[in-house]
Formats: structure tokens, C-alpha cells, sequence
């Protein structure tokens, strides 16, 4: 594979562009393979990029139904950070963090990871109460946090509307200078270049509509498009398809699938330089390289795979960012989308083993997934690699909504993405 | 925005006056003391999340405050039909008599 720098733009430009190398191939799937990666999101690709690079299995597949990225991974609004407030959690994310660090480098593509800082507000006491503890928390778990009150918040947000009139003022906020955003699509296609490069074939196109399973063993999947095709291991990537994978399977998963919107406006001058999140008026906000204001907006209450969500949610994302930002309320808005994610009862996701042996699953991300992306697609990994479960994936097996050991991070983590 | 029938007020109201309440028919178990935790973790965690028809509750948050059960496709967004908690839906009558409600999901 050519190697993507400086000297080779330079080199390609003199040639008018004309003869980039194709980021990967598109190649036709064998019979038979050491574990079948099912869903070419973010997750997905970077689990079969962690196989190959770190642990030597190469003879590795992954499914995707449409095109690589095309799922959440391709549509969320990109926010990265670690401050969750339990220690499975915090852990985990934090771990992902640090490979984002270094991401660009090892995948010699640029994710365009910028760590500018994320602000998560506090708008009521209580809500102040949680930031103080939650920060704490992270210190002592090694995750940089600060809670700062709201002079604080508007020297580093100066269009941020912290006047002690507005309806819910802000009161202060907790900031880690760590996170940040990254360039969603970037994610997927370094990811899926460099899988590719080591020996993995991406094929996309191709739904799996069902699995071989023997004696609760699975042996491969089947396809529409290739029929059936053989592997030891297989693993399920799929976000807010999960639930009906599992069923394919035979059994059921606590995954409720709904539908997640963001909104971009169109490019104006740079103007905001953090993320900023609010849990209580809910709104998340951030302006890309390009100029763009990215907004997320909630999910809706009911069970949607239309990867569709309704205007009462673009509305009260919109009146939250108004609010907090009343220099955008004349900003046209450009595009807007949904995504189907995949929520569980406890906001935390499910990664491990299923009760057919061999089928392992990685979902449940739900609304705030894209930060875990590199440090998820490791564990797992690491997991399908060895004989069991790396130890930062243990404690979020499936069997813990049995056992009841849930990791609640529903509202403890700030906002929910 | 959903256009949902409330069955107690005989009107469509917007989607805005009501609050979703999740999967319907959700049976608690009649002798807990005998449930293990699997059966706990079912009844607490574990709900239908069907691409299709999906049977679920919701209620009149801003209206008569009662609730509901609605046949909705979660696809296509469709409502089939809306009716009064404990009476059987028209979708619900044209199912096989062994087939308990929620089970025809596709
Ligand atoms: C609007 C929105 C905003 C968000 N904002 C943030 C944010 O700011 N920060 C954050 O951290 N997270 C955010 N998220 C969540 C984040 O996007 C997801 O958690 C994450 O991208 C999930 O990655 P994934 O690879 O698991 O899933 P996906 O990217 O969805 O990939 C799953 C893939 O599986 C494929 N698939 C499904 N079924 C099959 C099948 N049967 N056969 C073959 N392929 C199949 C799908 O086509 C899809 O490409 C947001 C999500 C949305 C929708």
C-alpha cells in the first residue's frame, strides 16, 4: 500500500492527481475464514484493523450491508471524551482516548483528531453537585477534568449566553481539555485502509441474513449476495440492527433501537473552538474545520429503525442552542439526518460473548459510541484473539443484566454522547 | 411528527401530547419469590425491538392523561391502529388463537 505523506502530494499534485492508488480493494469473499466481522462501521473495521495489526489474524472478513461507514459511524456528531463517571466506563473510554492520541500515526491517515476541549454546563445546583463529583471521580481515575464555574466557562466560551437572566443560566460546567472531535468519515475509511492493507477483506454490499449453527456452535453466516460462508468465530458489529441479528441467532438482546438526528448549518467563520454539551437544556454543539455548526439533538422515545426522527426533536435541540447561543438563531441550517442507535437499560454497552458459542457481540453504544471507536475495536480484539474476554470488556458482558452488576452511567455521564 | 388516534378522546392529536411508555403487555411475574435471575433479568431488561410491527403503550400526557396501546410499524412509522388498554385490537383478533399478542412481529 502507498504510504500517505508530505513528499507523495507533492509528487501526486506535479501528476494532477491522477494516480492515487485505490484505498482498498473490493474483493469477492472466500469460503472460509478465521472470524467474520458482521457490520463495517467504525467498531467493525477497527476490530478487524486490531486483529491483523496486533495480533496476527489476517484471514479476516467483515460484512457490510451497505457501505463502510455508512451506519452511525457516518452520521454522529463526532464528540470524544472520557470523563464517564463509573470505573468500567471510565476506564474503557479513556483507554479508547488514548489511541485516538495516536490514531493518525498508526493509521497513517489523518481522523483529523482535535482535541479542543469539551464542556460539559451545569444549569441547576444539583446539576453542579454531580459535575463536582463526577470530576472527582475521573481525577482519581487518572482522566484530566476541571469544574469551572461560569466566569470560567465564558472566558473559554465568549458567544455562550452566561448571563444570570437567561431561563436556565449556566452555572458553570466540567471541561476536559483532552477531548475533542475527530472527522467521522476519516475514522472509518483510515480504519478500513489499513484493515485492508494487512490482508482483510471488506466486503461490502452484503447484508447477512442469518448464521450456520451447529449444536450451538456457530460455523459462518449466511449472505443474500455470496450465500453461505464459513468461520470459526463471528462477531457482530451492528449497532442498531443488533437486536435482529441476535434473533437470527436465536436469542434476545436489551437493545432498544432508536432514532438519534444531528443537524449541520452552513459554513460561517470560525466562531466556536470547544464542544459544548448540555445535559439540562439538551443540546451539544461544536463548529468543524469546515465552519459548519454540528448539533445533536436527543433521540426519540419510541423504537424506530427508519434512521428518521421526528421535528419536535430538531426543535428543541434548536431552542436549547438558541438559548445558549443566541448569536446562531439566524444561522441557516444545511442538511439533517438520523441514525438508528442501539440503547441499553444501563447506557453502557455489551460487548462479549453470546449464548452461541463462537458468536460474540460489540453493541449497545447507543447515543455515544464514536468516542470508543479505536479503544472498543482493541478490546474486542484482543478478545476474539485470545480465549477470553480482555479484562477493560469483562465487566460489560451480556450476563450482567442477570446478575444485576449494571454500570449506570444513565445521566452520571454528563450528557448521553 | 406521529398523528396518534387517542381511543378516549375520539380524536388524532399530535405526536407532542403524548409520552411513550414502551413495549405493551409486559406481564409481571404472578409468583416472584419463585422467579430466578433469569427470569428477573427478562421481566426487568430484555423488550420485543422488532423492525416492524411493534405493540406498545403510550399516554395522553397533555390530554386525558390515560393510556393507550398502539400497532405501529417501526420502519415505516405507521400507525395501524390505537385502542383502549385490556380491549383487543383488530390486528390483534386476526391473529391465530395460539399466538399471543406481540408475537407476529416481523
Ligand atoms: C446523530 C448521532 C449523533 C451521535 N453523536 C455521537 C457523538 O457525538 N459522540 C459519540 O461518541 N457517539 C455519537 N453517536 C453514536 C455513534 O455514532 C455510535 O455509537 C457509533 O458510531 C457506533 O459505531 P458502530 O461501528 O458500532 O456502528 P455503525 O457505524 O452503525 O456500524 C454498524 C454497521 O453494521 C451494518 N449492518 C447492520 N446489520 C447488518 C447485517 N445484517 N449485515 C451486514 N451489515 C450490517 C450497518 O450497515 C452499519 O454500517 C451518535 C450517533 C448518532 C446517530
Amino acid at each position: 500500500m502507498e504510504r500517505y505523506s508530505g513528499f507523495g502530494l507533492i509528487k501526486h499534485a506535479i501528476r494532477h492527481h491522477e494516480n492515487w492508488q485505490r484505498a482498498w480493494r473490493n474483493p469477492a469473499p472466500k469460503k472460509q475464514y478465521d472470524i467474520i466481522i458482521v457490520g463495517g462501521g467504525g467498531h467493525g473495521l477497527a476490530t478487524a484493523y486490531y486483529l491483523a495489526k496486533e495480533f496476527g489474524v489476517t484471514n479476516v472478513a467483515v460484512m457490510e450491508k451497505g457501505y463502510l461507514g455508512g451506519g452511525n459511524t457516518g452520521r454522529n456528531t463526532t464528540i470524544v471524551r472520557s470523563n464517564y463517571l463509573w470505573n468500567e466506563s471510565a476506564h474503557l473510554y479513556e483507554h479508547a482516548l488514548q489511541l485516538w492520541e495516536g490514531l493518525s500515526r498508526d493509521l497513517n491517515y489523518n481522523v483529523m483528531f482535535s482535541q479542543r476541549g469539551v464542556l460539559n454546563l451545569g444549569h441547576t445546583l444539583q446539576d453542579m453537585r454531580d459535575i463536582r463529583r463526577r470530576v472527582n471521580a475521573n481525577r482519581l481515575n487518572g482522566i484530566d477534568g476541571e469544574v469551572l464555574d461560569s466566569t470560567q466557562v465564558q472566558k473559554l466560551v465568549p458567544i455562550l449566553n452566561c448571563s444570570e437572566k437567561s431561563r436556565y443560566p449556566v452555572l458553570g460546567a466540567s471541561w476536559q481539555p483532552r477531548g475533542g472531535v475527530a472527522r467521522h468519515d476519516a475514522v472509518a475509511w483510515g480504519f478500513a485502509r489499513a484493515a485492508d492493507s494487512l490482508g482483510v477483506d471488506l466486503i461490502q454490499e452484503c447484508e447477512v441474513t442469518g448464521f450456520e449453527i451447529e449444536d450451538s456452535r456457530v460455523r459462518g453466516v449466511k449472505t443474500r449476495r455470496y450465500g453461505s460462508i464459513g468461520a470459526r468465530k463471528v462477531a457482530c458489529v451492528a449497532a442498531g440492527n443488533s437486536g435482529l441479528l441476535a434473533n437470527l441467532a436465536g436469542f434476545e438482546l436489551p437493545i432498544e433501537s432508536h432514532p438519534l438526528q444531528a443537524l449541520v448549518s452552513e459554513p460561517i467563520k470560525p466562531v466556536l473552538h470547544r464542544v459544548v454539551m448540555s445535559n439540562q437544556v439538551h443540546g451539544y454543539i461544536s463548529q468543524s474545520n469546515k465552519g459548519d455548526l454540528v448539533i445533536g439533538a436527543g433521540i426519540d422515545s419510541y423504537n424506530g429503525y427508519g434512521q428518521r426522527g421526528s421535528y419536535p426533536k430538531i426543535e428543541q435541540a434548536l431552542a436549547a442552542i438558541i438559548e445558549l447561543f443566541p448569536i446562531f438563531s439566524r444561522v441557516p441550517m444545511n442538511r439533517q439526518w438520523g441514525g438508528t442507535v442501539d440503547t441499553t437499560p444501563d447506557a453502557c454497552p455489551i460487548i462479549g460473548e453470546s449464548p452461541v458459542t463462537n458468536l460474540f457481540f460489540n453493541c449497545g453504544w447507543g447515543t455515544g459510541g464514536f468516542k470508543a471507536t479505536p479503544g472498543s475495536g482493541q478490546v474486542f480484539a484482543a478478545s476474539l484473539a485470545g480465549d477470553e474476554m480482555h479484562p477493560l470488556a469483562k465487566p460489560f458482558c451480556l450476563t450482567r443484566f442477570y446478575s444485576g452488576a449494571l454500570i449506570d452511567e444513565h445521566g452520571a455521564a454528563g450528557v448521553a454522547h | 411528527m406521529l398523528r396518534i388516534y387517542c381511543p378516549h378522546c375520539a380524536e388524532y392529536r399530535d405526536e407532542e401530547e403524548f409520552h411513550y411508555a414502551g413495549q405493551a403487555h409486559i406481564v409481571r411475574p404472578a409468583d416472584p419469590d419463585a422467579c430466578t435471575d433469569k427470569d428477573w433479568g427478562a421481566y426487568l431488561y430484555f423488550r420485543k425491538n422488532p423492525c416492524g410491527l411493534h405493540h406498545e403503550l403510550w399516554s395522553h400526557a397533555v390530554g386525558c392523561r390515560k393510556f393507550l396501546k398502539v400497532i405501529r410499524d417501526t420502519l415505516s412509522y405507521e400507525i395501524r391502529e390505537s385502542s383502549p388498554i385490556g380491549g383487543k385490537t383488530a390486528v390483534e383478533l386476526s391473529l391465530p388463537p395460539s399466538m399471543p399478542p406481540g408475537s407476529n412481529d416481523s
